[in-house]
């Protein structure tokens, strides 16, 4: 991990200290690998061909918006720092112990406004009575919030007024930013095919073009709009409620979203490297190497996953616990323990993309150009590497976008079952697991599944439409799962 | 054929030696048998005698794979792995913390998990066949649209949605049933239910879907097209000629089923109290018990192949070509 940014030659320290955790680095690598990626596409006719495809269809597209915003605040949440300590007179400053990401800065509002217990979404007072002196006399009232409905003067009155007028005025700020987004994207579409801003708008209005643009333009102003009455009401309320000990439900949640994005993604990307790897030689090479492979992986598949993962868990949570000087901060070892997490899950489901590649290489075996390639007497290594390789890239996209949505439900079930992350990571298994709880009071604690459901299913729903749109456009016979 | 069969039963003794040795490695070589005893005699500054002492009484105390000391081809049988695996083949999967057979458990806790299982595995196969069959009819129409659209919703629910408000609306708000727990076959039933009806719910997406894609397929081909000249009903070519070329990919998914209800088992069986070997693993887990573990891994994958082999055999049943292979 990097040290503090120093600034040489002045004694004044940065005002914070840059932190990258393993998932970080795990989180960067895909974005840069993702860019690389769509470069060489762009460059690629046939695979571009391909990949525009996928973007065809109209809920793939309007799906594929929706999970770019969800990447976007999972990005966001992983820029760690540790912010500066005011230093006291005469002594040097220090850094906060926490650390802090860039969505716990823009959440400070959020993230600082702690109540003492439950509160319903929306509400100004607390949910259950709690004592009080009133004139010398002990009473049970609902308490007015710390952080909610402050700013109303008589709320039995002002509450539904105020509630309607931020919602309005979210609503409007929120389409204004979409209109913004559709004038912008217009004057482009102008500026490019070279015709008048009234031509182009009618074409986006019809839905003409190759492109579902019209789709993607209309979710992206939903998304605008929800977000904008959100925000608003965020300002004065908890809109989502609080929870147990009066953590904003809306911060909670945004926080399980890079838990459930990191384990989606880089389960399938830690084990990418040998499921390629064996994919490629058992499928070239065949013979005993392919014997050997196919064995191997039949009996890793032979073993049902969560006991895998529940005996891998155990193993390694006793391991932890035996080597407690290698974790020095809570934060690293709830880090590590994500982080084998996503190994362990992967290496449970890298023999699908093992199976996957090495049917793609005993097509391309036959192709002319690998026999071109031997006919000339390249190098069998090469011929791996060099013609075989970056022609079963595909499917490594591919299989990380089908596993995405199994694997964001398997963390959920996992950290409800105790085996998933650590019980003290924000994640939607753990939400889900108090929000059980919750339930079964008096009365229900109900707006802690409500939060979980609406997110975990936006994400799940557009990430399982997103590969339908994929696995079609790629041979959907292929890909069958 | 019974070539074939003789094959199939061969590779999967193969497959199940290979399980034993991943497991036996994941087990004892990330933490070796000392950590375990530290781990269960609590504390780290555990005296070496009494390490020593529980190793020897749980017959960990020889060296893990090769052992120098003995004679002859001792060198390889006089260790814990043999010993180990030895053991698990005669079914003797040792003790649990409180000193009850593992074996003797799983005998008791199988019942409560098969009554489970076999309603969910037969209620979900059969309903996503008619559900898939019934689309079929509407194929291509706003009712088939609708009804892929309600499956991808099906697949995007978290099944933990379907427990925890199936067991709110139906045993709490309209107690109709137990929230949870188990009694034995006369007033079984009542315990099952919701665990049933919330996994068939949670399964119906993906195998409804996977289903319709198999029939679809299958609904383009020549002689569906020759059986339609003949003047057969929809219904009759559905039925006689689609859903029995169909069977083959449907045994596939339907044998991958099983164990995938196994582990489902774990969760619901946690949720609903039901004493069955998912709430053995899972307490297995909580008390850091390494043996029990071991053995419900080993347990599993025996299922998980024993299924593949019955899979296999059901191919060989179900088409004449696998047989002639």
């Amino acid at each position: 991990m990097p040290g503090p940014i120093r600034a040489s030659g002045c004694n004044k320290a940065p005002p914070v200290k840059i932190v990258t955790l393993w998932t970080d680095w795990v989180v960067f690598f895909v974005l840069a690998a993702l860019c690389t990626y769509i470069w060489r596409v762009a460059r690629t006719p046939h695979l571009a061909v391909t990949w525009r495809k996928a973007f065809l269809s109209a809920p793939g597209s309007a799906a594929a918006t929706v999970l770019a915003m969800f990447v976007a605040i999972g990005v966001i949440d992983s820029l760690h720092y540790r912010p500066l300590l005011e230093a006291a007179p005469g002594k040097e400053a220090v850094y906060a112990p926490e650390t802090l990401s860039l969505l716990d800065h823009l959440l400070a509002a959020q993230r600082e406004g702690k109540e003492r217990s439950y509160s319903a979404p929306l509400a100004y007072v607390a949910f259950e009575k709690e004592a009080v002196i009133v004139n010398g006399e002990p009473r049970r009232e609902y308490q007015r919030l710390a952080h909610a409905g402050n700013h109303l003067q008589v709320p039995e009155q002002d509450w539904a007024g105020d509630i309607s007028r931020r919602c309005l005025v979210g609503a409007v700020l929120g389409l204004l930013l979409a209109a913004l987004v559709v004038a912008a994207y217009l004057l482009l579409v102008s500026r490019r095919q070279q015709i008048e801003l009234g031509l182009a708008w009618q074409r986006l209005r019809r839905g003409e073009g190759r492109y579902p643009v019209r789709t993607v333009l209309a979710t992206v102003a939903v998304l605008c709009l929800l977000w904008g009455v959100v925000a608003q009401l965020a300002g004065g309320y908890h809109v989502f409620g609080t929870d147990r000990v009066g953590n904003d439900l809306l911060y909670v949640v945004l926080k399980s979203l890079r838990t459930a994005l990191v384990i989606g993604t880089m389960s399938t990307l830690v084990t990418m490297p040998i499921a390629v790897g064996l994919g490629i030689m058992a499928g070239y090479l065949r013979g005993w190497v392919d014997e050997v492979i196919q064995y191997l992986y039949t009996v890793i598949n032979s073993i049902p996953y969560v006991l895998l993962i529940a005996a891998t868990v155990l193993i390694l949570m006793v391991f932890i616990e035996n080597n407690g000087d290698l974790f020095p901060t809570s934060a690293q070892r709830t880090d590590a323990r994500l982080f084998f997490l996503c190994v362990i899950l992967g290496m449970t489901s890298w023999t699908d993309l093992c199976r996957l590649i090495r049917g793609e290489v005993i097509k391309l075996r036959e192709a002319e150009y690998i026999q071109a390639a031997q006919a000339f007497g390249v190098s069998t290594w090469r011929i791996l590497s060099v013609h075989l390789l970056p022609n079963v890239m595909h499917l490594i996209l591919i299989s990380l976008v089908i596993n995405f949505s199994g694997l964001v439900l398997a963390e959920a079930v996992l950290s409800y079952v105790g085996i998933g992350v650590d019980p003290s990571m924000q994640s939607f298994g753990t939400l889900i697991n108090t929000a059980r709880l919750e339930l079964s009071r008096e009365p229900a604690v109900w707006w802690t599944l409500a939060t979980a459901f609406v997110f975990m299913f936006s994400l799940v729903l557009s990430a399982n439409l997103f590969s339908d749109a994929i696995r079609d456009a790629f041979d959907p016979r292929a890909i069958h799962k | 054929m019974i070539n074939y069969l003789i094959r199939r039963v061969i590779y999967s003794v193969l497959v199940l030696a290979g399980i034993n040795l991943v497991t036996f490695f994941l087990f004892f070589s990330v933490n070796t048998p000392d950590d375990m005893a530290r781990l269960q005699l609590g504390g780290k500054r555990v005296a070496a005698e009494a390490i020593q002492r529980w190793k020897a009484e749980h017959g960990y105390d020889k060296p893990l794979y090769f052992n120098p000391q003995a004679e002859g081809v001792g060198k390889l049988t006089n260790t814990v792995f043999v010993e180990n695996s030895v053991g698990i083949l005669r079914l003797d999967f040792g003790k649990t913390v409180e000193g009850r057979d593992i074996a003797w458990e799983l005998g008791q806790r199988v019942g409560p998990t098969l009554a489970m299982a076999t309603p969910v595995f037969i209620v979900t196969v059969g309903l996503s066949i008619v559900f898939a069959l019934g689309l079929m009819l509407f194929r291509y129409s706003y009712l088939d649209t609708l009804g892929v659209v309600v499956l991808v919703v099906l697949m995007s629910i978290s099944s933990l949605f379907f427990i925890i408000t199936g067991q709110f609306v139906f045993g709490r708000l309209m107690a109709v049933m137990p929230l949870s727990g188990f009694s034995p076959p006369p007033g079984m039933f009542k315990f099952l239910v919701l665990p049933v009806v919330v996994y068939v719910l949670s399964q119906l997406g993906p195998d409804t879907r996977l289903y319709r894609t198999i029939f679809l397929e299958e609904l383009g081909k020549d002689y569906v097209r020759t059986a339609r000249a003949k003047g057969l009903s929809e219904i009759a070519i559905l039925l006689r000629h689609v859903l029995r070329n169909s069977w083959i990919p449907i045994i596939t998914s339907a044998g991958l089923l099983l164990p995938v209800l196994l582990v489902g088992a774990i969760v619901l069986e946690s949720f609903f109290g039901i004493p069955g070997l998912g709430s053995f693993t899972i307490d297995g887990i909580n008390n850091q018990d390494f043996s029990v573990v071991r053995a419900m891994v080993f347990f599993g994958s025996f299922v998980y192949v024993l299924t593949y082999l019955l899979t296999d055999f059901a191919y060989a049943w179900a088409d004449p070509r696998v047989r002639l292979q």
